[in-house]
């Protein structure tokens, strides 16, 4: 069978990325240039900032994605785009670009939901799974349990009511003076603290066990905060930073255990900005051998915001005759499994 | 010569094919749907109608700002996408700039009126000089965001009739009739808003004269921070 040559395009957010990937599988490049250091001062993601470094990034990542891959745009057999969820205007720049390259040279066009392509980076550096798996999306900007049931088929167990896992570490993170990003600053601090040392709640949704809500530990590690300071207690910001990142991993996998347990399934995949949390995969990968379950999950390069996944997402489109048209728009709020 | 015209910057979406002296197609539309929706649909249908191997096209001029920023986005990453995959530059065409050529050979101070939100616009002021059988735009005030009492100032400075026209018309039309002091009128439908022909036709001009950019290198005239920006700017000078 000919090998199918994927030209993608990721610009959800704050990193401008392009990936040239065969067969679904294989990356022959991955370009990513991050924003990071230019949101750094501002806290967080500044939307209109963002947008206006993609414009700036966009052509040379995909010329260093073609040649990094040794190939020109005349052996792409498509191009595939994120065309949401995300800021809309940082989206809108990948979508333009990808519109405009397909109708330049006749490449047909794929839209790919950004949290289908961080389930499927699983599939690059994972050769042998396949659907049907268990898999946890958790980043800055969502937290998902979802039912893999086939390529591109997905059911949605639980979502959270509130901040994405992500969200909750880099406002944490933002209190206990860590800055921005979060994730992997807590991550790096938890491991020289305690994280038993001050009791955290889990929180439990009434009524929907598989969805999460972070948005009441955030608010009990600054009541913490707050009340150590009126007591002129000493804040040991490792103990801080170990004991609330507990309490987010039990969460998170306590319900991937209850999803696999219920579902029967007998894989389970980690994705997401946030799977590249160490404690995270530790408590994971100990609670799914536990439930004789296989676990996966990708390299942190491939959890962070990347093309390569959006390539990969795209080839199982590809292959199922899903195109879009040159009308494609921007979805900022697109669910998982809508198109 | 065969240049594709692109303009974005506004509520208009508008393409154009322009073949040395003639407007091949051009195609506008003023209506509230997204630019992301109908742009390149646009583009694909003049491409058709008029058979045009997209593949002979030589350069892309793009209308650069000022003007929305999504907006201008949209064109910008449309115009860099086929810069890029037809290995071709990209003309840069100040949006105010533009919308003066509209009004080729007019005797008149042509004054654009963009609303810039904020109480502001986005404006400039121009000219037509004759030169033997040709009209060459001048630029009194190269495009920038002021007031619109402070641009009306400028406008009756200039003591000549004047054109205005723009989207930023029908929203400061009082002020304009309460404040402009010298003889004025207003550019008819059809004239009065961004027009890719327009963009086309003046980027030709710069074309030939050899200005033109890598579509790396093209980025939007945005003419303001970001909000962000801004704020940090004003926190850090207190």
């Amino acid at each position: 069978m000919k090998d199918i040559l994927i030209l993608a395009i990721e610009s959800s957010c704050d990193e401008t990325a392009a990936a040239v990937v065969k067969n679904g599988r294989e990356v022959l490049s991955n370009v990513i240039s991050s924003q990071i250091d230019l949101h750094t001062i501002y806290g967080g993601v500044v939307p209109e900032i963002a947008s206006r470094k993609h414009i700036e990034n966009i052509n040379p990542v995909i010329r260093e994605a073609l040649s990094n891959a040794n190939v020109t745009l005349k052996d792409m057999d498509a191009i595939a785009v994120t065309y949401g969820p995300g800021l809309v205007g940082a989206l809108l720049v990948g979508v333009s670009e990808a519109k405009a390259i397909s109708f330049a040279t006749g490449i047909p066009l794929i839209g790919v939901h950004h949290i289908e392509g961080h389930i499927s980076a699983n599939y690059i550096e994972n050769k042998d799974l396949e659907p049907p798996f268990v898999c946890l999306v958790v980043s800055g900007g969502h937290s998902h349990l979802v039912k893999v049931l086939d390529y591109g088929e997905y059911e949605i167990l639980g979502r959270t009511r509130d901040d994405a896992a992500g969200e909750a570490f880099d406002k944490v993170a933002r209190a206990i003076g860590l800055g921005y990003p979060g994730g992997p600053k807590i991550d790096k601090v938890a491991k020289s603290g305690n994280p038993d040392a001050i009791s955290f709640p889990r929180a439990k949704v009434v009524g929907s066990e598989y969805d999460f809500s972070f948005s009441g530990l955030k608010s009990a590690v600054l009541n913490y905060l707050n009340s150590c300071e009126m007591k002129g207690e000493q804040i040991v910001v490792e103990d801080v930073a170990a004991s609330f990142q507990k309490a987010v991993v039990d969460v998170l996998t306590e319900h991937s255990v209850r999803a696999v347990r219920e579902s029967g399934m007998k894989k389970f995949a980690l994705a997401g900005g946030v799977a590249s949390n160490s404690a995270l995969r530790e408590s994971v990968a100990k609670a799914m051998e536990a439930e004789g379950v296989s676990f996966y999950k990708p390299s942190p390069i491939l959890c962070t915001d990347n093309a390569a996944m959006i390539g990969a997402a795209g080839y199982y489109e590809f292959i199922k005759g899903q195109r879009s048209g040159y009308d494609l728009n921007a979805v900022p709020a697109l669910k998982l499994g809508d198109r | 010569m065969k240049l594709i015209g692109i303009d974005s910057s506004g509520m208009t979406a508008s393409v154009a094919i322009l073949e040395d002296d003639l407007m091949v197609a051009e195609y506008s539309v003023n209506y509230k749907k997204t630019h992301s929706q109908t742009l390149l649909p646009m583009l694909d249908e003049i491409v058709k109608m008029t058979e045009t191997d997209i593949n002979t096209v030589d350069a892309i001029a793009i209308a650069k700002g000022p003007g929305s920023f999504t907006g201008l986005r949209i064109g910008s990453a449309t115009a860099k996408g086929l810069g890029l995959a037809l290995d071709i530059p990209i003309v840069e065409v100040l949006t105010t700039d533009a919308l003066a050529y509209n009004l080729y050979g007019t005797d008149r101070v042509i004054c654009p009126l963009m609303d810039a939100r904020r109480d502001q616009v986005y404006t400039g002021l121009y000219e037509f000089e004759k030169n033997a059988d040709i009209y060459t735009l001048r630029t009194l005030l190269p495009a920038t965001a002021l007031s619109i009492e402070e641009i009306l100032e400028k406008v009756n400075e200039t003591g000549r009739n004047t054109v205005f026209l723009g989207d930023g018309v029908p929203v400061f039309i009082d002020k304009i009739k309460e404040l402009t002091k010298v003889d004025h009128i207003f550019a008819p439908a059809g004239k009065n808003r961004q027009s890719a022909g327009s963009v086309a036709a003046l980027g030709a001009e710069k074309y030939k004269a050899g200005e033109y950019i890598s579509s790396d290198d093209h980025v939007p005239e945005y003419l303001r921070l970001s909000q962000a920006e801004r704020e940090l700017k004003e926190k850090e000078s207190r």
